[in-house]
């Protein structure tokens, strides 16, 4: 029995810390929480461990409902960098906003939980479960702070379309189940086979896609982000734009490539439209943009399309070339987000465009660590961004769609206005009024620095991570 | 095929129910008056609206019951097979309420089971 939970140790480690935070938080002291995040980032870098000492092992466990191969390997080591690095922007910001409290580290720690989940599920049924496990715990999140009506706002809306998007998800799994007669994922690619033009396989299918469509944020499902990402405490909405949208290519990837394979001329069709409006339409409303968090809810809009460029070119490139964009845009997402939640103006978090005017002269280190995660997400060389799009727009042209290629080119030129006039404001203007100023927190600067080593790691050497990523496609493809 | 049947009983569910409403309204004399239009026909004065009023806490209550309801709705059904599973099944039931007590703890010290 033992021996058969191996493959899942990574997942027992995270839900055994978070009972152990369950068991923490009753315990005094009840003032101060900060041992909870200790003990919460103890548990998601074992996992990281765990998961990493685990490549290159296949197994599956609870009756075929659970798998480990190389693909989960990477996407829950994606998800518990993650993890980690929010755990660790969180300690001190928590505490400044006076909201410490054992409830926020356990929960996102269930929130990973569920995200491993979903790399890890063989079936739909534990997609779906695993879906909501996250879910909800996000939802929750992104309320946590109660006070303010901003966070009231977006943990509601958060919550009522993703219910939503929930019931398209779990129709399409009875109408999938109704074609043919299974939830499992691999029995659903072998009944598929005969079943090519059935209508009730085809709307369940579409069905799936809405409601992965909604979990990654693409065009048209895209409404519920910015006012999401706004509200929410930054360092959840920073989970939100990593952690989850790892979570749902990981079951959107899988359901694709392994089960959805017979259909792929027409997947692929579908998602290259989709892939063209969300990046066109998440750079160009980014642009109008005057509030940073908003600014990066819809650049991470955008980047969505860039992701699903790599899943239209389909193959080891395509494919491996989304999972190595994921890992970059983990790193990087989670530096720019580190940086706005570190600086404050008076008692307010510096979000708007006016708090960064001339923060380069009077912190020098903080403002190129935030210009450097902005050009990492602009595509410059030598960051990890450019490591990514190249990857992903390369394969495109190797599977034959030129012109995606040269939209997805144009989109990241029209990107790198909106991301280098935060850089410019930093640079070239005279700071107003009360001066913005960085919270001294020690963890906080340590995340920005595992970050920052991300961007470089993957972006000076990214042919060690990509050969990763290809290997960790292959049991999709074959 | 079989589904007809359904479908039938949809059909004929919707006629029944829709006769018992709407014929009385067809054909039932109606001279409304004031007094009748009153909840209550004994003329007896309203004290407080039909629906009464209760503590939002009862939400809580409903939450903390479920809980329960999840153990015993998966209690039964593994206890009815607790041979067959053996030492295996037990352990995992001993795993699965220990899950379900460390909820029920958190909520007790929590202050969730007191009233005020």
């Amino acid at each position: 029995m033992s021996a058969a939970l191996v493959p899942l140790a990574p997942l027992l480690l995270v839900a055994a810390t978070a009972g152990l935070l369950i068991v923490l938080d009753l315990l005094p002291p009840r003032e101060g929480k900060g041992h909870l995040g200790v003990v919460a980032l103890a548990g998601v870098v074992a996992a990281l461990a765990g998961a990493l000492t685990l490549w290159g092992r296949e197994g599956r466990a609870f009756g075929g409902m659970l798998l480990l191969d190389n693909f989960a390997v990477f996407l829950d080591v994606v998800i518990c960098y993650a993890a980690a690095l929010v755990l660790l922007l969180s300690m001190d910001y928590l505490r400044r906003n006076g909201m410490e409290s054992g409830e926020y580290y356990i929960l996102v720690l269930l929130a990973t939980l569920g995200m491993m989940l979903m790399a890890q599920a063989a079936d739909l049924i534990v997609i779906f479960l695993a879906l909501e496990l996250m879910s909800l715990s996000l939802y929750v999140l992104a309320g946590l702070f109660r006070g303010r009506l901003t966070s009231a706002e977006s943990s509601m809306k958060y919550f009522l379309l993703g219910a939503f998007a929930t019931g398209f998800f779990v129709y399409g799994i009875a109408l999938i189940y109704g074609a043919t007669g299974t939830t499992a994922l691999d029995r659903i690619a072998a009944a598929s086979g005969g079943l090519q033009r059935d209508p009730l396989l085809l709307i369940g299918f579409g069905l799936l896609l809405v409601g992965f469509g909604f979990k990654i944020s693409s065009v048209p499902f895209h409404m519920w982000v910015p006012d999401v990402y706004e509200g929410a405490p930054t360092s959840v909405t920073a989970l939100i734009a990593t952690g989850s949208k790892a979570a749902g290519f990981a079951a959107l990837l899988r359901v694709l490539f392994s089960t959805f394979k017979v259909a792929q001329p027409d997947w692929a069709l579908l998602l290259w439209v989709v892939a063209v409006l969300t990046m066109t339409l998440g750079n160009v409303i980014a642009i109008a943009q005057s509030n940073l968090k908003r600014m990066l809810a819809y650049s991470s809009i955008a980047h969505v399309g860039y992701m699903l460029v790599g899943v239209v070119a389909g193959g080891a490139l395509g494919a491996g070339g989304v999972l190595f964009y994921l890992l970059m845009y983990t790193f990087t997402t989670v530096g720019a987000f580190g940086a706005i939640l570190l600086l404050e103006r008076g008692r307010q978090e510096a979000v708007e465009l006016d708090d960064y005017a001339g923060l380069a002269a009077r912190h020098p280190l903080l403002a190129l660590t935030l210009a450097l995660f902005l050009l990492s997400l602009v595509g410059m060389p030598p960051t990890a961004g450019f490591a990514g799009k190249f990857y992903v727009f390369g394969a495109a042209i190797r599977s034959g769609y030129i012109w995606l290629a040269v939209i997805a080119v144009l989109n990241s030129a029209v990107a790198a206005y909106y991301y280098l006039r935060v850089v410019v404001y930093m640079y070239m203007r005279e700071a107003e009024g009360v001066p913005t100023r960085p919270a001294p927190s020690f963890a906080g600067r340590l995340a920005l620095g595992v970050a920052l080593w991300g961007v470089f790691q993957l972006g000076l050497m990214p042919a060690p991570v990509l050969d990763l990523a290809q290997a960790a496609v292959a049991p999709l493809l074959r | 095929m079989e589904y007809v049947t359904i479908l039938m009983v949809f059909g004929i569910a919707l006629l029944v129910g829709g006769a018992m409403i709407g014929l009385p309204t067809l054909l039932a004399p109606r001279r409304a008056t004031a007094v009748k239009a009153e909840p209550f026909e004994c003329g007896k004065d309203l004290l407080a609206l039909p629906e009464g009023r209760f503590a939002i806490k009862f939400s809580t209550v409903a939450i903390f019951f479920i809980i329960f309801d999840i153990e015993v709705m998966l209690i039964f059904p593994w206890a009815v097979q607790v041979r067959p599973l053996g030492w295996p099944g037990y352990l995992a039931m001993l795993v699965f309420l220990g899950i379900l007590m460390l909820g029920f703890l958190y909520m007790w010290k929590k202050g969730g089971l007191e009233w005020d």
